[in-house]
């Protein structure tokens, strides 16, 4: 059924994603594709994975199905420019318009915990869900002529297989610099909402209304002083003591025919 | 938006197909003919064009096969609701034809069905427009002109298609070329109303918004997620459409509205059903829906996703 539950509790799973200190080193998205592929929306197909012009499938470029893509954004201008590497995958929306624009009723969203998921087997592969959501989160997968999506590993997070503090998203577990969280972020106590709460985290496209319950926590600012980095008062203008650059005007016999032979 | 082919033919052979049988019913109603001529060739091109576009609709899915599934989910969603609405539009569209074909009526109950034919016909028309109106991560779809233009297009293109069946068949082309004429003129003041406003839209969401980043400044994309293109650049992302818009909005125009507009005016100065007025008013219908194919391309290919601001793009 794609209409939304009307009895959801109070159960909002979710990611929290730490701008301030993602690395982007994509270790999320691969850990991603590694659980998923053999996992709940099995397999992430690719596509000419091993010879980019192939075109062995009539497809120019290698590509594939993936729930987590990083992108790398630079915001601000010169001196104060920032460069901020930025996860992007399902935010499992409270009022998502992927879900009900869907005519079959194989994309659906859990009652029990908010988490958005496609039935591969009702899906007939119309790609209208990918076109409703604004986050860019589903990708279709051709060759089994459906769309999938990040499933917040609801096959790993549930799996008492695995041992407690392992039944987290592949995306979470993963990440080596420990941007990502994951919880409860309809429990206000809950870890998650106190980050959320602490680190002022946000919406993505809050103005399109579908109410994404991940949140990103912002980037800190820029720290410039010395005493930001906890560093010694004298330190203070060390950048100003630095030479701006090196003159080699004085130079002159051998090293003068050096240093215009290696200035060439 | 990438413009699947697919789904062009399928909005714009159904709007004709629907439309020529919203005329068929009209004619009945108005004059009581019931030419078989007219119904010979009407229902099955009109049928023939509901169908063919419906079959190529499914072309593009990717389980054909569970396509009867798409209609069970009318409570939420506008796809089931115009595929349910397309096939109910079958029943009294196919009583309307026998009565009209083989029986060689189309008065009392034949006509009752006819005039339920035509209202199912312009719902689904609209439930096809409504499929894309809903999307709110198109503002070019999204706004309040999508269903009048699906719906003026439909009767434009209809009743350019019927013209020819009444001249064929030595009926009063009068009657039919004025409105189907007036739908024309309306579908193109829609059709520029819908260009001016959303060429000067304000945007619905930024860069900014998309990342959060806005008040660390203008947000641009360094680094894209992979070296070759995603799923979403692929099917979001076309900027071809955009490029040639301006001539191609011309091209709509001269085959969609000058040309049919002209034939229809020649026919409504000089009287007369002959077979010069058969191939004017046939050459009207096939301009016509050229320009409505080509103002559908422009429609998905111009029409910028909101997701495509993670790849580059400042706004949409």
């Amino acid at each position: 059924m794609t209409c939304l539950p009307t009895t959801a509790g109070s159960k909002k799973l979710g990611l929290v994603i730490d701008l301030d200190i993602c690395v982007g080193c994509h270790a999320c998205a691969v850990n991603c594709k590694e659980w998923n592929t053999s996992g709940h929306s099995a397999p992430l197909t690719d596509w000419n994975a091993y010879s980019d012009d192939a075109e062995e499938d009539g497809d120019e470029g290698a590509w594939g199905v993936w729930f987590n893509r990083i992108h790398t954004y630079e915001a601000g201008e010169g001196e104060d420019a920032r460069t901020v590497h930025f996860p992007r995958s399902c935010l499992h929306c409270e009022t998502p318009d992927c879900v009900t624009v869907c005519p079959t009723g194989a994309s659906y969203k859990r009652a029990e915990d908010g988490i958005v998921l496609v039935n591969a087997d009702l899906c007939i592969g119309c790609k209208l869900c990918s076109w409703a959501c604004p986050y860019g989160a589903r990708e279709y997968d051709k060759t089994e002529g459906v769309m999938k999506k990040c499933t917040l590993c609801v096959d790993k997070i549930y799996n008492e297989n695995l041992e407690e503090q392992d039944r987290v998203p592949a995306c979470v577990s993963t990440c080596p610099a420990g941007a990502r969280h994951f919880g409860d972020l309809g429990d206000p106590d809950s870890d998650v909402s106190q980050l959320v709460a602490e680190r002022q985290g946000y919406e993505l496209m809050p103005e399109m209304g579908y109410k994404p319950v991940n949140r990103y926590l912002p980037p800190r600012p820029r720290r410039t002083k010395a005493e930001d980095f906890g560093a010694p008062e004298r330190l203070a203008d060390l950048a100003q003591r630095v030479p701006a650059g090196e003159t080699t005007s004085d130079a002159s016999g051998l090293l003068g025919w050096l240093d215009t032979m290696l200035s060439r | 938006m990438h413009p699947a082919l697919s789904v062009i033919f399928f909005t714009t052979a159904s709007g004709a197909g629907y439309g020529l049988l919203v005329w068929l019913a009209l004619h009945a109603a108005l004059t009581g003919d019931a030419n078989p001529l007219i119904g010979w060739i009407g229902f099955p091109l009109a049928l023939g064009l509901v169908t063919a576009g419906l079959l190529s609709s499914t072309f593009h899915l990717g389980h054909p096969e569970r396509a009867w599934r798409a209609m069970s989910q009318w409570r939420s969603s506008w796809l089931s609701r115009e595929g349910l609405l397309a096939v109910l539009t079958y029943i009294p569209a196919l009583l309307f034809a026998v009565g009209w074909v083989l029986l060689g009526r189309n008065d009392g109950l034949w006509m009752l069905a006819g005039a339920v034919a035509a209202i199912l016909a312009l719902v689904t028309v609209y439930c096809t427009a409504m499929i894309y109106q809903c999307l709110k991560t198109i503002p070019r779809w999204h706004n309040g002109f999508t269903v009048p233009g699906y719906l003026a297009m439909a009767m434009a293109t209809g009743g350019l298609w019927i013209l020819p069946l009444l001249a064929l068949s030595g009926s009063d082309l009068q009657t039919m070329a004025l409105p189907t004429m007036g739908f024309l003129l309306l579908s193109a003041a829609i059709k520029w109303r819908y260009w001016t406003a959303t060429d000067n839209a304000a945007p619905t969401a930024t860069s900014g918004t998309a990342t959060g980043l806005a008040n660390l400044g203008t947000v641009r994309l360094l680094e894209g997620p992979t070296t070759s293109e995603t799923y979403v650049m692929r099917e979001m992302g076309y900027r071809i459409g955009r490029k040639h818009a301006v001539k191609l909005r011309r091209l709509a125009g001269f085959f969609g509205l000058v040309i049919p507009v002209a034939v229809l005016a020649a026919v409504l100065a000089m009287p007369g059903s002959g077979i010069m007025a058969s191939g004017l008013v046939l050459l009207a219908a096939i301009s016509g829906s050229i320009g409505v194919v080509l103002e559908r391309w422009l429609y998905f290919a111009e029409a910028k996703h909101v997701s495509t601001l993670y790849y580059g793009e400042e706004f949409a």
